[in-house]
């Protein structure tokens, strides 16, 4: 039992550890890989529905082709291809604001995970239930219910609003 | 102990001129409009400049007139910054909420700067979709 459990938690850091926030920001500015991508004390980058310019472009060190791209922006934008104003847009900004509303399916495996440890207990329950628990006292027994309810019936309990109440004593039967 | 002429309240109650409110001119949406246009005409506008226009309009509640956008969309082009261009329109999108009959009129009053300078929407670059 014991050894199952730390292979759970094993699995389970495993397992949320891809959906964390720093390794998606590592690998998103793969192409800023100098160590100033998370100084706080210099502008960063940020993908804000309320800023739409950030502070600093997504991509600063530009390698030739982009460097000619941009000697091109400075051009008259009706001789830009599509393709180059996407390149152009890709350049200063990460993601689209589509993007950026786009949610996960994180919820999917959360409530997964919570299914499953809610099942997980359910089993220890039944398993306690079987292997644990003794026998149920024999006053609940179907014999003992029968004539305790027939004395409660004969001693009238309740007689006004409860029990005894609801028992027919013309008729012998409940009402 | 003089005999009072007045009953008292507990919130007097005041002529409307003599209201508790702040006696600071208001700004009419035209005054307004005005403002952001010279802010955006500026010839010689920095970058900084308008990064900074922009994330404050965007960040009042309401969508910028159109003239307002032409203004900070030409200052793009005097900044050679195409990626701005698109930027703010799709901020403008976005700011429209659920309202979806802005963002067309806006594209329609403005076409004429787009095609002018050849900015294309985030819809023509397929950028409005995942």
């Amino acid at each position: 039992m014991l050894t199952s459990r730390a292979l759970l938690r094993g699995l389970k850091s495993g397992f949320w550890r891809p959906l964390s926030s720093t390794s998606s920001v590592q690998a998103a500015h793969g192409k800023d890989m100098s160590p100033d991508v998370l100084d706080p004390s210099v502008p960063q980058y940020n993908n804000r529905l309320d800023t739409p310019l950030s502070d600093v472009p997504f991509v600063r060190n530009l390698n030739s082709e982009q460097r000619q791209l941009k000697e091109k922006e400075k051009g008259p934008w009706t001789k830009l291809t599509k393709e180059e104003k996407i390149a152009l847009y890709r350049l200063t900004h990460e993601l689209t604001y589509p993007e950026m509303r786009r949610g996960s399916s994180e919820w999917k495996t959360v409530l997964g995970g919570v299914f499953i440890f809610l099942g997980f207990s359910g089993m220890l329950v039944w398993w306690q239930r079987i292997f644990v628990f003794g026998e149920v006292p024999h006053t609940l027994s179907d014999e003992w219910v029968e004539k305790q309810t027939q004395r409660m019936i004969d001693m009238r309990v309740n007689p006004v609003g409860g029990f005894a109440y609801h028992w027919d004593y013309v008729k012998k039967q409940w009402k | 102990m003089q005999a009072s002429t007045e009953t008292v309240f507990l919130y007097p109650p005041t002529p409307l001129s003599a209201r508790c409110y702040s006696h600071a001119k208001v700004e009419t949406d035209e005054e307004f409009d005005a403002r952001w246009v010279t802010y955006f005409s500026k010839p010689d506008i920095d970058a900084w400049e308008l990064k900074k226009g922009m994330n404050t309009l965007i960040g009042y509640d309401l969508v910028p007139e159109p003239k307002i956008l032409d203004s900070a969309l030409r200052a793009c082009r005097r900044l050679n910054d195409l990626a701005s261009a698109i930027r703010i329109l799709e901020a403008v999108k976005d700011k429209s909420g659920p309202h979806k009959d802005i963002y067309p009129y806006l594209i329609q009053e403005l076409q004429p700067t787009l095609t002018e300078l050849g900015i294309s929407t985030p819809e023509d670059l397929g950028m409005d979709i995942l």
